[in-house]
């Protein structure tokens, strides 16, 4: 499986790019991942749509869609795609460290 | 990973029915999911989802429809069109599908461009105040064909 490192911690990914281990994710790894895909900084609302996507992919067994993000993070739609540009269905799991949704929505 | 070119879909929208409005609005919220460019034109029966007055009233008719088991002389009958609407919405409602006003909002706020048609706003007596907020502005075929470019079209 193919490794990456980030903040300093090396990780497997996915063909994709979407590390495979969530244990081994903490907030400098995604910091790390945020630049890389072209997000420099994040600020309280990436943090709340990120907290969000980790714990409801725990809970439901599978990583969340933009819409069910906007309902349980709070963040509406219009700043969920300013927060995550150029694609938030995959950068913002690919961030949080979960798998790429599946969900069509 | 953000030096590739972006990928732009162009959907055309020409059915007005329930079920036929979906396909073309997902794949553009799909698009623009993937960090792709997205523009939907809205023609013909097409413009009915995005009429205000209609949005919210679009039906599946079992009539013709190889897909819906009910033989013809029985989904001919009054209320047939109604129920198998009715059925259909509570099932999409049950996976918590939107309704199509909600899709156009989501595909709003999502930054896709929505695009009505000159043509048949004409022939249908349509004005822009007619439409849902969400449509950028009133086109000509055209002004698709130039705005398409490069795109990948996907016809409904």
């Amino acid at each position: 499986m193919p490794t990456k490192t980030y903040a300093g911690v090396t990780l497997e990914v996915d063909a994709e790019g979407f590390l495979t281990q969530s244990s081994l994710w903490t907030r400098d790894v995604a910091a790390a991942i945020a630049v890389e895909a072209g997000v420099p900084t994040l600020g309280e609302k990436h943090w709340k749509v990120i907290d969000f996507a980790r714990s409801d992919t725990a809970a439901q067994g599978q990583s969340p869609g933009p819409r069910r993000i906007v309902v349980g993070s709070g963040v509406s739609m219009k700043d969920l795609y300013e927060l995550f540009p150029k694609g938030p269905g995959k950068l913002v799991a690919r961030v949080a460290g979960v798998p790429k949704p599946k969900a069509c929505l | 990973m953000s030096d590739t070119p972006t990928r732009k879909l162009a959907i055309i929208c020409s059915k007005g029915s329930l079920d036929m409005a979906y396909p073309g609005l997902i794949l553009a919220n799909a698009a623009r999911m993937a960090g792709h460019d997205a523009m939907v034109f809205f023609t013909f029966w097409g413009l009915d989802i995005v009429n205000a007055s209609k949005v919210d009233h679009l039906h599946l008719s079992p009539i013709g429809n190889t897909s819906v088991p009910v033989p013809a002389m029985i989904a001919g009958l009054p209320g047939m069109e109604a129920l198998a609407t009715r059925l259909m919405q509570s099932e999409m409602d049950k996976h918590q599908i939107p309704h199509v006003r909600e899709m156009l909002e989501i595909l709003g706020d999502a930054g896709a461009e929505l695009y009505a048609c000159q043509l048949a706003m004409d022939l249908f007596r349509l004005q822009k105040s007619d439409l849902v907020p969400q449509v950028k502005d009133v086109i000509s075929a055209m002004d698709f064909i130039d705005k398409s470019e490069g795109a990948q079209v996907i016809f409904v």
